[in-house]
């Protein structure tokens, strides 16, 4: 691939991606080209994660990348910062091209990507932070007046003044740490600068500290790359905007050229595919119920009435609160008022209570907190109720097996068996056996939180009948398999019997259109405010996308 | 056991063949080996290794060191001597498994051997009933301990670094800095625990304190592997966090495993005080960082969710046979400690070449 790369001719003028724009394209500026990518692609085992992308940044330009998640804009962006290599594309760096092995090398050759989370050393100076990995140094020894000395260049730009080279960057607003990052970028001699998500974390003030600082490295002729959702930021601080949508670029074109309403129809603009089963549904009694419940710091207010037999979605953009909620209703993190009824039971309760009554969480987080990867699979299944697997409350590893293959057998899980360690799983298995405890503890409400991010289609696919059986009180999950195997195992032994009764879900959604296909009734989260509930024939994707980027 | 029985089968065979689709592994997915056979007998090999780890180290000193080395009298005292840090390290194989660490075990093991001797003397009670006092006031320290961790959110590491302190400090004011000596008379069979088993009685084979070992050996397995609390224990070492959402009562199990650990440690206490026949506030300096060696050789992971008590049991009796064989053979002691350090470091650094080969 090295060869086919260098022996391709740069190209001279040709804009990028030109079939796909449904926009028109700006016109050619005089300006000079800082960064152009071409034709990028790169799957991820069966997921297109980005096919024929192209994108071009020139100098004192800002350059918005909007997209839902899981439209490419990171990957996209790791390419480009060396993290990620692409399977076929071109890139090129003031002219030069450019083919970073690891984020280093890119750093070297001046791209700089500033993350979403920080990635500064928390105990040390400020300095020490900026000049991190190229202090100045003879014979080993670090020259602290050189350090000092281009440290305070780099932070001088930012007229802060709670930027000062001792400063701890622990003590530091997450603002403040922010600036440190990028005056590390700066330090370096970066001139591509890649923002992700930068105000997702960051107060009102900070913003506009920060939208001043890049007008002013645009002045500098820096180019700058910035990732968002939020619409309405990108229309006060770019230039340019190209939309992503499920790998690729559909539209691109000057910022003050296309209105909000354009880069949402084309952030959205997707039919809904027959991937989504609904069978008719009965709502019934109500299970959950929630009034002005609020969070240590989100949600700041939520209410929303969950019935038997229903989908309820909420909408949102990530850092709107949606997993705090979730988290508060399961007592994982204290309620600070508001109230809430989960069946006969009301107020706040420890997690340990909410699975007796008969609710279940599934973790956002697999590896950090929804599944214990050095356990075996029956372990992870069972570990909620190690209860019924024999005499005298022992647990006997032989049952929990066999209640476990059950699983194994139903929602398709690929193992060798459930003793294996769920660590050496795929996602989309290790997603299937965090699922799977919910199934075997059998609860009656189910909290579902981003439950199909990062795994294929076809495990999506399962996982939408899934909760499509579950609302509907039938079978557990219709058969991938034809029905009828081991139909002695089916009922011996104290496993909870197949689903009969509808089962009530709400679940936390970053991508609409699979809200759209599954849920009864959608709310969306916008900044910690749960909104109210449309029924989803009242609403379409691109009114929730509206009202989740806060319009 | 049962596992290998019901894992014979393989899981899938029920299926019938037209129905089963056969799943072709993806280049970034392990391959499945395919034969049962060959998984069983890895399984066993892993269960197994370290009791061929054991059987390398004492054929070794059999070969070098004199021809009494592999006498059953000289077992026999490998046995004894293993004992008293075999039964601390049951707790530890608790504490460890769930991810934390307690070095208050060795103040612990001297602060029992002190209650002990005074309620014999001062308190006029029997040898039964002191050992219970002993027991019961080191369970009482692992419970500090266990509440002081949950509570203030404190690392275990620095929490038991301050216990062992504090522990020592209570045993030395038991003892007004002192030894307590006991009157033999009041003894009985507490002197009897870890001695060597005299002619008439030959049926026993070892001495009653080891015989202890062994039995509670086998209820922590079984507690480990066929009860909630065991099965809870391993969740909160391998993820706290998903213990915690699925429900387990992290607090609780914790601050139990400490307890239990304290009540082990002063266990090993009464088997001390057998061995001294006096209360020695100053005894077993150090012993926890023998105890912590005897879990990690028999393959505790620092970083919790692994650990058996079988390997435990085999790591400290490693550690026994290398200084009974190398004081036979006339090494110094400094040959000794070289020995059992590198020993744990080859110990640790041969279980994680074997996880990263079946991982």
């Amino acid at each position: 691939m090295a060869e086919r790369i260098n022996s391709q001719q740069r190209p001279t003028s040709s804009p990028l991606g030109m079939k796909r724009n449904k926009v028109s394209l700006h016109p050619e500026r005089s300006r000079r080209v800082r960064l152009q990518m071409q034709g990028v692609s790169k799957r991820f085992g069966a997921t297109i994660a980005l096919e024929d992308v192209g994108i071009k940044v020139a100098a004192g330009e800002v350059l918005a990348l909007v997209g839902e998640n899981g439209a490419g804009k990171s990957t996209l962006m790791k390419v480009c910062s060396g993290a990620i290599k692409p399977d076929a594309g071109r890139m090129w760096l003031d002219g030069a091209p450019y083919r970073p092995g690891n984020p280093l090398e890119a750093r070297r050759a001046g791209v700089a990507m500033i993350y979403q989370e920080l990635s500064l050393t928390p105990h040390m100076s400020v300095q020490e932070n900026i000049m991190l990995g190229m202090e100045p140094s003879k014979l080993g020894v670090i020259l602290w007046k050189q350090v000092r000395q281009r440290a305070i260049e780099a932070i001088k730009e930012f007229d802060n003044p709670e930027l000062t080279p001792d400063a701890r960057v622990s003590r530091l607003s997450v603002g403040s740490q922010q600036l440190v990052e990028i005056a590390r970028a700066l330090a370096i001699g970066c001139n591509v600068l890649v923002l992700d998500e930068p105000t997702s974390s960051l107060t009102q003030q900070d913003v506009k500290r920060l939208f001043e600082i890049i007008g002013r490295l645009k002045k500098q002729g820096k180019a700058i790359v910035y990732i968002s959702h939020f619409i309405e930021e990108v229309k006060r601080v770019a230039d340019r905007v190209t939309v992503l949508r499920d790998g690729r670029v559909v539209g691109s074109n000057d910022v003050a050229a296309i209105s909000t309403d354009e880069i949402v129809s084309l952030m959205v603009g997707r039919q809904v595919e027959e991937l989504y089963p609904r069978s008719a549904r009965q709502a019934g009694e109500v299970v959950l119920e929630i009034e002005d419940l609020a969070g240590p710091d989100k949600p700041k207010s939520a209410s929303l009435t969950l019935r038997r037999g229903e989908v309820l979605g909420i909408a949102g953009l990530v850092g709107a609160g949606r997993t705090e909620l979730l988290r508060c209703l399961f007592g994982l993190e204290p309620v600070r008022k508001g109230r809430i009824k989960l069946g006969v039971y009301t107020g706040p309760a420890s997690p340990v209570k909410r699975w007796m009554q008969g609710a279940g969480l599934l973790s956002e987080n697999r590896k950090e907190e929804g599944l214990a990867l050095s356990l075996s699979v029956a372990d992870n299944v069972t570990l909620s109720r190690l209860k019924g697997f024999g005499p005298l409350g022992l647990v006997l590893p032989g049952r929990q097996d066999k209640a476990t293959r059950r699983w194994l057998e139903k929602l398709d899980i690929r193992c060798r068996g459930p003793r294996q360690s769920v660590s050496s799983l795929s996602g989309g298995n290790q997603q299937k056996v965090a699922m799977a405890r919910l199934l075997q503890h059998d609860v009656d409400v189910l909290l579902l939180d981003e439950p199909t991010r990062r795994i294929d289609v076809a495990a999506k696919a399962l996982a939408y009948k899934l909760i499509n059986a579950l609302a509907t009180g039938g079978e557990a999950v219709p058969a991938l398999r034809p029905a009828g195997i081991l139909p002695a195992e089916r009922n011996k032994g104290k496993m909870p019997s197949p689903h009969r009764q509808p089962k009530a879900v709400l679940m936390v959604s970053s991508y609409l259109p699979e809200l759209m296909g599954v849920c009864d009734r959608v709310a969306v989260m916008c900044r910690g405010r749960l909104g109210p509930t449309h029924r989803i024939d009242e609403v379409n994707e691109h009114e929730l996308m509206l009202e989740a980027t806060g319009k | 056991m049962k596992k290998k029985k019901s894992g014979k089968q393989p899981f899938d065979s029920a299926q019938g063949e037209e129905r089963y689709v056969p799943f072709m592994p993806s280049g970034d997915e392990a391959p499945i080996p395919n034969s049962q056979f060959f998984s069983n007998w890895r399984r066993w090999l892993n269960t197994l290794s370290p009791i061929i780890a054991l059987f390398v180290v004492f054929e070794l000193f059999v070969l070098i060191a004199p021809s009494s080395f592999a006498t059953a009298r000289n077992m026999e005292m490998i046995a004894r001597q293993t004992t008293i840090v075999g039964v601390a390290a049951l707790g530890m194989t608790l504490v460890i498994i769930s991810g934390g660490i307690d070095l208050s075990v060795g103040s612990i093991v001297a602060l029992s051997t002190v209650v002990i001797a005074w309620l014999l003397r001062y308190a006029g009670v029997g040898p039964l009933t002191a050992a219970i006092g002993g027991v019961a006031a080191a369970a009482l320290f692992g419970l500090l301990s266990g509440v002081l961790i949950t509570r203030l959110r404190v690392v275990p590491f620095i929490v038991t670094l301050g216990m062992m302190l504090v522990v020592r400090g209570a045993a030395k004011g038991i003892g007004r800095e002192q030894k307590i000596d006991v009157d033999p008379e009041r003894l009985r069979w507490l002197e009897e625990l870890l001695a060597s088993v005299p002619k008439e009685r030959n049926w026993m084979l070892l001495p009653p304190g080891v015989w202890i070992m062994i039995f509670l050996a086998i209820a922590m397995a079984a507690l480990l592997r066929y009860t909630r609390l065991g099965r809870h224990t391993f969740a909160i070492g391998s993820n706290e966090q998903t213990a915690r959402l699925c429900g387990v009562a992290v607090e609780r199990v914790k601050m139990l495993v400490y307890t239990l650990c304290g009540a082990f440690a002063g266990l090993a206490g009464v088997m001390q005080f057998s061995r001294l026949t006096v209360g020695d506030p100053t005894v077993a300096v150090g012993l926890e960082l023998n105890v912590i060696a005897a879990v990690v050789i028999g393959g505790g992971s620092l970083s919790g969710g692994e650990g058996s008590i079988l390997g435990t049991l085999v790591g400290a009796l490693i550690m026994t046979i290398i200084a009974s064989g190398c004081t036979q053979r006339g090494y110094p002691n400094w040959v000794q400690e070289i020995i059992t350090g590198a020993i744990i470091v080859i110990a640790v650094a041969l279980d994680r070449l074997r996880h990263r080969r079946t991982a």
